[in-house]
């Protein structure tokens, strides 16, 4: 009998143990390939140069320069606004039922495949609202689809500040706003800051969402306004891939923007990462 | 003497549940009142009507409990002042996550009406009140949690004094803290009633005969006995109350 429990203990734990191991090759592969692809095209003058000779030669700048205009200004529209959302959602909202149904409609919008977003940015911003492709309506677009993941963020970072802090605020004749912006919200900062930081890395990384709306695949100049077309990190990937007609040359260099793109990604999930490390520090309640 | 505290035929609903029933009493000025009795019987609940805190669950009250002249349930009453005049400490220290002294100051800033220097003052000057002032003078800007558990809850109890407060209600305050502490607690309610008037509930019935004046006896939501601690103590004139004090039921 003992002998048939430690068996079971063995299989289990070393089942556990091959699922992690398979999960981490995948993972190593990944990287490895990507890396090794793409890590050699790096240099000084791929970041900072134009495409030259029809995307054969040159660098990616004004496509990095594209992700960082739409990562940046869809995030100015979608914070303060997912933040905003989610403090009415969690301190104001009423009736609860229909709170449950906006929370609930949230999360499945943010389950929505994002190619559905690009169509929704095409015919409202791009076309509804004339801004045609550029990139106000690629960041609006990129603003709705981080929305639920920023208002999750707000909503989830408020709910896990303890009812004491509350009740000891509003015990010395704090104010319900009061209560709100000088304790919920200074005690749930760090978690609303790393869930937007995390969208953000989301909304650089995405490519179906800016298809319709605000890349264009190959572009001579830097853009000059919002309402110009940009080209993206993660489109000018698809387009070399595809529709690429040099591509002994064209594959690498898109190996490269791969490698620049997750790279981007990492450092700021990174920072997220230590911003809410710091916090955690300090805190403990 | 005085009474400064009126409480008229007070009932509190919870839902369908009927939490307090008509209690009524007077509560006198500058004394250490405490409310015994067990566990479930209504008393931190009781004590939440004075600052009007059961505001926060809902609570359906009627009756009147009459502070300064006022019903303080009464439509004009102004819950935020009120609760300015009336400073609550909880069972749990929960100081803010914020340095000691934005802890002290946080009611006093969120009046908006003080300068930064009479603020400073009045900081410590509460923090001396409640014998802390030695201890974190030189630490006034680290986290307020880097505190002991006895420190926190004192510094709770300066941060209720620092608005100057005519009622201090203290929710068994001292049901986290060590022996040490807690002797520190009691100590500082017998100081500090030359200048506040304390309302306690505990569960410490020997806390209860130290430091109070006068103890109510609180049964399934009604007052059972309400008199002077010595004679509740030694002559209770109900037998409930009798088989509470002696141990027989809690």
């Amino acid at each position: 009998m003992i002998k048939r429990r430690k068996v079971f203990e063995f299989i289990g734990e070393w089942a556990l143990k091959l699922s992690v191991g398979i999960s981490l090759a995948f993972l190593f592969l990944f990287l490895f390939l990507i890396f090794s692809k793409g890590f050699k095209m790096l240099s000084l003058s791929f970041l900072t140069q134009m495409p030259k000779n029809g995307m054969t030669e040159g660098g990616i700048f004004p496509a990095i320069v594209g992700t960082l205009s739409l990562t940046l200004l869809s995030m100015v529209i979608a914070f303060p606004l997912g933040v905003l959302s989610g403090i009415f959602l969690h301190e104001y909202g009423k009736p609860i039922w229909l709170v449950s149904i906006i929370k609930t409609s949230i999360n499945t919008l943010s389950g929505t495949p994002s190619i559905v977003f690009g169509l929704f940015g095409l015919s409202v911003f791009v076309i509804g609202l004339k801004l045609g492709v550029s990139i106000l309506s690629g960041s609006l677009t990129l603003a709705v689809l981080i929305l639920p993941i920023i208002i999750n963020a707000t909503v989830e970072s408020m709910k896990s500040v303890p009812f004491d802090f509350r009740e000891a605020a509003y015990s010395l004749g704090a104010t319900k706003r009061q209560v709100i912006t000088k304790v919920i919200l200074p005690a749930a900062a760090p978690g609303i800051l790393t869930g937007s930081i995390i969208s953000v890395g989301r909304a650089a990384g995405e490519t179906a969402p800016i298809l319709f709306t605000a890349a264009t695949f190959y572009i001579r100049k830097l853009p000059k306004s919002l309402m110009d077309e940009v080209m993206a990190m993660p489109y000018h990937i698809y387009a070399l891939m595809t529709e690429g007609t040099a591509p002994e040359s064209q594959v690498p260099i898109a190996y490269g923007t791969a490698v620049v793109l997750l790279l981007m990604v990492l450092i700021i999930n990174g920072t997220a990462i230590f911003i809410r490390y710091r916090m955690r520090k300090r805190r403990n309640w | 003497m005085k009474e400064l505290i009126k409480v008229r035929d007070l009932n509190l609903h919870f839902k369908e549940k009927h939490i307090l029933k008509s209690i009524s009493m007077d509560i006198y000025d500058k004394t250490v009142t405490s409310v015994i009795g067990p566990s479930g019987c209504g008393k931190s609940t009781y004590l939440r009507c004075f600052n009007r805190m059961n505001d926060l669950k809902d609570a359906v009250i009627d009756g009147e409990i009459i502070l300064d002249e006022e019903n303080i349930y009464s439509r004009a009453a102004d819950v935020t002042s009120l609760r300015m005049k009336v400073g609550m400490v909880f069972q749990k220290p929960n100081p803010f996550p914020k340095s000691i002294f934005e802890n002290v100051a946080f009611g006093l800033k969120i009046q908006g009406k003080m300068k930064n220097k009479d603020i400073e003052e009045r900081v410590e000057k509460s923090l001396k009140d409640v014998w802390l002032w030695e201890e974190v003078k030189d630490r006034l800007k680290d986290s307020a949690m880097s505190l002991s558990g006895g420190q926190q809850q004192r510094l709770c109890m300066a941060r209720a004094l620092a608005t100057n407060p005519e009622i201090i209600l203290l929710d068994e305050p001292t049901s986290a803290l060590d022996p040490r502490s807690t002797n520190k607690i009691e100590e500082l309610c017998v100081e500090l009633k030359k200048e506040v008037t304390i309302l306690i509930v505990t569960h410490n019935i020997a806390q209860a005969a130290r430091i109070s004046e006068y103890t109510a006896f609180l049964y399934l939501g009604e007052l059972v006995e309400y008199q002077e601690t010595k004679k509740i103590f030694t002559v209770p004139k109900d037998k409930k109350t009798e088989e509470y004090i002696s141990g027989k039921f809690g």
